[in-house]
């Protein structure tokens, strides 16, 4: 007997994420940080494992370094496999051709042979944008039961945000009558997630096709599957109930730190069901000193706090010094909060050192904007970081702001 | 640059100077520090010093420390050659199940001949340190010694358990006395129980002790032969804990509040353990936690002061830890007071409860308690 996977996944982490600015300026944004320990690749992964399916091609393209040492070889999310397990698939070159990766469909199509060494019975196609837990398996099953050529994942958003989303148009049993990407006037307020489970001959006949077409953008949302659509291909929407963040701009990362606060939290990123497995640090457990106040935030290993801390998510290694303030603020890992300095409403990258007295950011109001300050960079002693300030490079103490 | 070492780690030796927390398990898996147990310090040592097999040796009660080792891997060896490679007990059906350490290394002559490695590293696990073992190797081949005994100076009163090194101006062991009486406070060298042998010596050295039935390592081979072999003493003069008791097991995971402590330890983030993937600690709007060590997966809603907080505690509204280690998922209900209290993993502190010992005697809860 051949071996074979019933489903193979491939994630689309190629993106570079500019509307996160400094935040991506050397990372993937799959490779994101979020929620003090996690990248964003880490939800994704983990559902994807608690969902059964251990093949996973990771496609990547945009400043891949970090990505690629993040997966490594699987092993944290048990994707290490004789047979199986993660892959990364970065464009490549080949006899006839050789090119970046042009669009989403382009991406997957120039990796059909990847697929193909695992004979598969169903293609998951997942992007890694955001937030969410959820059960695939469940959505592969009711793809089979409605013996569906392709099944969208979709969930209900705000109908004034809707003209953001592709949005589908369904019947009464969830087939798709029409798909629209971004309407200005939409019809329903029932969005598609970037998530698709194809049955893989239809995948591979679609791919071909769209590659031979010249006037294609080579994209699933504007081009494949309104081709599928109108060649009257069996499409369905599967619906999705619960928590699904798109991370896509500085405000959403930092409302999606914050929705794990609070009790109880919006988003229970560690409740018993459906783990979320990361690449862990090697640190002891974080110290709160005999001055330290945390109260109503998140912290991971390794912190050493002597100041305060509120409703804020740190990553790890991250030094608050005495008398240094931490408010409504994301924190990523092996950063240092200076005695005296105050930071409210931002969120500062990997490795960024705040000296002595500096003020970054205000105190959250409605007109306030987040701060963002770049990976590596060093905010000189007394400097002010006005509201909705992002820097990418050191601010040195005689600049003092603007 | 292959290995110049092997390292063999007993498992279970001094078990009976903790009988509360080796109820269930080997004295090197008792839990410390927040996420950590005791055999990941000399694993960690090991492995930090360029060693790449490492045999533990177990007798009984291995169950719990076989589910923290797994494969290896997040020590870094899950290797194809060497690797960690348990030594349960292996005997004829004639022979009981060895009782001192001298038939524990007969047990394992086999695996020591088939390495290639030069020295071998012998360790207890009942120490918590970051000694570098790299370093100690190369004082033992500056020495052209036959063994190099690693001693932590102490400040000594009344018995002591264990060996206490005399030792010239070289380092050469000239002494040994075990456990002694000290009637004065004096300052003696007490060997922490991690030894470097050259291989093929060490199993000559075994080999013969067999054939004459010899029982004890420590007075048999060590104490009677000083002068023909070649000892030296290699003085650690970091932070070096050994867990003898529970008041000590209680004491010296309070000394990782220090920061010189906590920072020789952890400082250089290179004490690997077994990952569980937790969420990290979430601390609530009424939480106030005081010099306090927490680990991952806490939800701690109430007053925390003075203490260490394992994996998954929880510590409910109005609830008061303080001077107190709470081991793994165990969960403090609301209002309820702990003060100098050891729980075990498990352990369920109910609403209201209010649980007191001092410091000298901790008051320790057996794992899977419900109070």
């Amino acid at each position: 007997m051949q071996r074979r996977k019933e489903c193979v996944a491939m994630l689309l982490a190629g993106g570079q994420g500019s509307r996160l600015y400094a935040l991506t300026g050397s990372v993937a944004k799959p490779a994101v940080s979020y929620g003090a320990k996690y990248r964003i690749i880490d939800f994704p992964l983990s559902n994807c494992i608690n969902s059964g399916i251990d093949t996973v091609g990771v496609l990547t393209q945009y400043q891949p370094l970090i990505l690629n040492e993040y997966i490594g070889n699987g092993q944290p999310w048990d994707l290490d496999r004789a047979y199986g397990g993660v892959h990364i698939l970065s464009p490549y070159q080949g006899k006839s051709r050789s090119s970046w990766y042009e669009g989403t469909a382009n991406a997957i199509y120039q990796n059909m042979h990847f697929m193909k060494m695992y004979n598969p019975e169903y293609v998951l196609i997942l992007s890694g944008d955001h937030i969410y837990k959820m059960d695939y398996a469940a959505m592969i099953k009711k793809h089979a039961e409605n013996n569906a050529a392709c099944t969208i994942a979709a969930i209900e958003v705000p109908m004034n945000e809707a003209s953001r989303f592709g949005i589908l148009n369904v019947n009464d049993d969830g087939s798709i009558y029409e798909f629209e990407e971004k309407p200005k006037q939409p019809k329903s307020n029932l969005a598609s997630m970037g998530i698709y489970v194809f049955t893989a001959e239809k995948l591979y006949k679609y791919l071909e096709e769209d590659d031979k077409n010249p006037d294609s953008s080579k994209d699933f949302g504007k081009d494949v599957l309104p081709a599928m659509l109108k060649a009257g291909e069996r499409m369905f929407s599967y619906k999705f109930e619960g928590y699904w963040k798109d991370v896509g701009t500085i405000a959403s990362l930092w409302q999606a730190n914050m929705d794990l606060l609070d009790d109880p939290p919006v988003f229970d990123v560690g409740g018993l069901s459906q783990k979320i497995h990361s690449r862990n640090p090697l640190a002891p457990p974080e110290y709160v000193g005999a001055d330290g106040v945390v109260k109503n935030s998140m912290i991971a290993l390794g912190c050493e706090i002597d100041g305060i801390v509120e409703h804020s998510v740190l990553g790890s290694n991250v030094v608050v010094e005495k008398g240094a303030e931490v408010k409504d603020a994301v924190i990523l890992a092996n950063s240092v909060i200076k005695s005296g300095a105050k930071v409210s409403y931002s969120i500062i990258d990997e490795n960024v050192t705040v000296g002595n007295n500096a003020v970054v950011g205000v105190e959250k109001n409605p007109k306030a904007e987040i701060v963002v300050l770049g990976r590596d960079i060093t905010v000189g002693d007394g400097v002010k970081v006005l509201s909705g300030q992002k820097h990418e490079k050191d601010i040195p103490e005689q600049e003092k702001g603007e | 640059m292959a290995a110049t070492a092997v390292g063999v780690i007993f498992t279970n030796l001094h078990g009976e100077s903790v009988p509360e927390l080796v109820r269930k398990r080997t004295i090197a898996s008792i839990p410390f520090g927040g996420r950590y147990r005791l055999i990941d310090f000399q694993l960690s040592n090991m492995v930090n010093s360029g060693i790449t097999t490492v045999g533990l040796m177990t007798t009984n009660n291995y169950r719990s420390l076989i589910d923290h080792i797994g494969s290896g891997k997040d020590w870094d060896l899950a290797r194809k050659d060497g690797g960690i490679i348990l030594l349960p007990p292996f005997s004829d059906i004639s022979e009981k199940p060895y009782t001192t350490r001298l038939e524990a290394l007969c047990g394992v002559l086999g695996f020591l001949r088939r390495r290639r490695e030069s020295y071998v590293v012998l360790s207890d696990s009942d120490g918590v340190a970051r000694l570098n073992i790299a370093d100690v190797i190369a004082f033992h081949e500056r020495k052209k010694a036959d063994v190099t005994m690693v001693t932590h100076k102490k400040q000594a009163e009344g018995r002591v358990n264990g060996m206490v090194l005399g030792a010239d101006e070289n380092q050469r062991v000239t002494e040994v006395k075990i456990n002694p009486q000290f009637s004065l406070r004096s300052e003696a060298d007490i060997y922490v129980n991690v030894a470097v042998f050259n291989r093929e010596f060490l199993i000559d050295l075994i080999e013969d002790a067999s054939s004459r039935s010899l029982t004890s390592f420590e007075n048999d081979i060590i104490a009677r032969q000083i002068h023909s072999l070649k000892i030296y003493r290699y003085e650690f003069t970091g932070f070096y804990a050994v867990i003898d008791s529970l008041s000590n097991y209680f004491k010296y995971n309070m000394k990782l509040l220090n920061k010189e402590v906590r920072n020789e330890l952890f400082g250089a983030r290179d004490i690997y353990t077994k990952v569980r993937d937790s969420a990290p600690s979430k601390y609530g709007a009424g939480a106030i936690v005081k010099n306090s060590l927490i680990s991952d997966g806490c939800v701690i809603e109430g007053i925390v002061e003075n203490s260490i907080l394992f994996r998954g505690v929880k510590v409910e509204k109005g609830a008061v830890v303080r001077n107190s280690v709470i081991m793994q998922d165990s969960s403090v209900g609301a209002n309820a007071v702990l003060n100098c209290v050891v729980t075990d993993k498990n352990v369920t502190v109910t609403d209201r409860r209010v649980l007191s010992g001092c410091e000298d005697l901790p008051y320790y809860i057996q794992k899977g308690s419900k109070l």
